[in-house]
């Protein structure tokens, strides 16, 4: 099978675990392609992209232009601030008027969730989401798997500890949903205020110390606090929030295995990780930024050639 | 389905030490000579070309080409087509690439290969070499400098190409009928 089973990229939830592996083998020759002297291939030449960005991004937004134009695909970019949306227009009156100047793939983000999957029931053209609300994130959880099967050959059987804000993380629900489906382990850590409630149900552990997380887990992926997402109080303030829940260097030093520390961006240095932390030997997160452009690859090239 | 034997093993085994030596004729010095397979059948028969150089005393650095993303027909069949790991550790900038492929068919492998290949550089000279040359099916202006054997096809025939290297009990290339 050299297909994947949808015809967006929705959620992880919607995708099965051959998709991912397809899209993991797909990214690991686009990974090699961005690594030479000529790193552009032609095979989305004639694919015209839209990406169409309701919410402020930087990394995931340059990520995915830099994949498509590795690709040779036509872009164009979208912002809300500075549109018509500011005039009243709905979501699909705007994205329709894109779709009529022939645009053929569509990568979005926006800040309410299910927004891509309302979408996919209006337009023809393919959805990639790039994050809607609190809900997914999909090419992350895909780039964070794919570069834990990079640095330690798979992802079954793994422990993996999610840390932080996971009440109001795309990231995290993405990301566990992606390792479950691998078949690794997943906890999730934090302040009792920032878990949700029922996380549980979905097959992963919960627990409160950082250090006992440390101990249990291969790998650590830390969560950026969402400082925009902050109007309630959940908890008393940053300094408190470093003081139990922030991870040094010394701290990953003094653990008597390998970790590997991973952060999907952007760090709030010195809140959720020590400078000195965030750049050691066990941290990744550069690769992971380097992974992000050959997953996003894969992914537009197996939903573009599909069609 | 109707299968017909073009080369047992014993023949393959002749037709391959042919074009060592056509290779060694027209390559006296080796020394800024590379092959490169193409992915994914072609890298079979680039390992034996090189075993066989091998044994004649020529050593010569092998890659693996895969041409996937330079393909012409994206969009234009109903699944995306595979790709396999490109492997070439060495400069192409100036080197002379012998290509190598098993089939020889429309000319549109070998047309995406030429272009995978630039992205690592600027060869001198390349050269293409496959074992089966399908005569008057070519889509695009391209030949075959070393060529195993020719045959004279139809669209609804296919070479089949079975190696040991690829699992097979021996090496045997069949002509088959399509049904």
């Amino acid at each position: 099978m050299s297909k994947l089973s949808q015809r967006h990229l929705l959620g992880i939830k919607d995708i099965t675990r051959q998709d991912i592996e397809l899209i993991f083998e797909t990214a690991d020759n686009f990974k090699d392609v961005i690594n030479r002297p000529i790193k552009k291939v032609p095979s989305l030449r004639d694919v015209t992209i839209a990406n169409v960005f309701f919410e402020n991004s930087t990394r995931t937004r340059l990520s995915f232009e830099l994949a498509e134009k590795r690709l040779s695909a036509d872009v164009v970019n979208f912002s809300a601030s500075g549109s018509s949306v500011k005039k009243g227009e709905t979501l699909l009156d705007t994205v329709n008027n894109i779709l009529a100047m022939k645009v053929d793939m569509v990568v979005m983000r926006h800040a309410s969730a299910g927004a891509p999957h309302f979408l996919s029931k209006h337009i023809k053209a393919n959805i990639v989401n790039a994050g809607d609300g609190t809900h997914e994130h999909p090419t992350q959880a895909l780039l964070d798997t794919f570069s834990i099967r990079e640095k330690l050959g798979s992802v079954e059987g793994k422990k993996i500890a999610i840390i932080g804000d996971i009440l109001h993380s795309r990231v995290a629900l993405s990301n566990i949903f992606a390792l479950k489906k691998l078949g690794a382990e997943v906890m999730v850590c934090g302040p009792p205020t920032l878990i949700p409630k029922f996380i549980s149900s979905l097959g992963v552990e919960v627990e409160l110390e950082v250090q006992k997380a440390l101990d249990w887990c291969d790998v650590a992926n830390v969560l950026r606090i969402q400082l925009e997402r902050q109007q309630l109080k959940y908890f008393p303030s940053l300094r408190e929030y470093t003081l139990y829940y922030g991870i040094n260097k010394k701290m990953l030093d003094d653990l008597d295995k390998e970790i590997v520390l991973m952060h999907p961006g952007p760090i709030n240095r010195g809140v959720e990780l020590t400078s000195d932390a965030a750049d050691s030997h066990h941290s990744i997160i550069l690769d992971q930024v380097e992974n992000g452009v050959a997953v996003r690859m894969a992914v537009l090239y197996l939903l573009a050639g599909a069609a | 389905m109707q299968k017909k034997l073009i080369l047992d093993s014993k023949q393959l085994d002749i037709t391959l030490s042919r074009l060592c030596q056509q290779l060694i004729e027209n390559h006296t010095d080796f020394s800024n000579c590379v092959i490169l397979g193409l992915q994914p059948r072609g890298i079979f028969l680039a390992e034996l070309i090189h075993q066989k150089l091998k044994s004649l005393k020529v050593s010569v650095p092998l890659g693996y080409l895969d041409a996937t993303f330079h393909r012409d027909d994206f969009r234009r069949r109903d699944t995306p087509a595979k790709a396999y790991e490109t492997r070439v550790d060495f400069a192409i900038e100036g080197k002379d690439v012998v290509l190598i492929d098993d089939v020889l068919f429309t000319g549109r492998t070998v047309r995406a290969a030429l272009d995978a290949m630039i992205s690592f550089g600027r060869p001198a000279k390349v050269e293409l070499l496959v074992l089966v040359d399908r005569k008057s099916t070519r889509d695009l202006p391209i030949a075959a400098d070393y060529v195993g054997k020719y045959v004279d096809t139809h669209d609804n025939q296919k070479v089949l190409v079975e190696l040991q290297a690829q699992g097979h009990k021996q090496n045997k290339i069949w002509l088959i009928n399509k049904e």
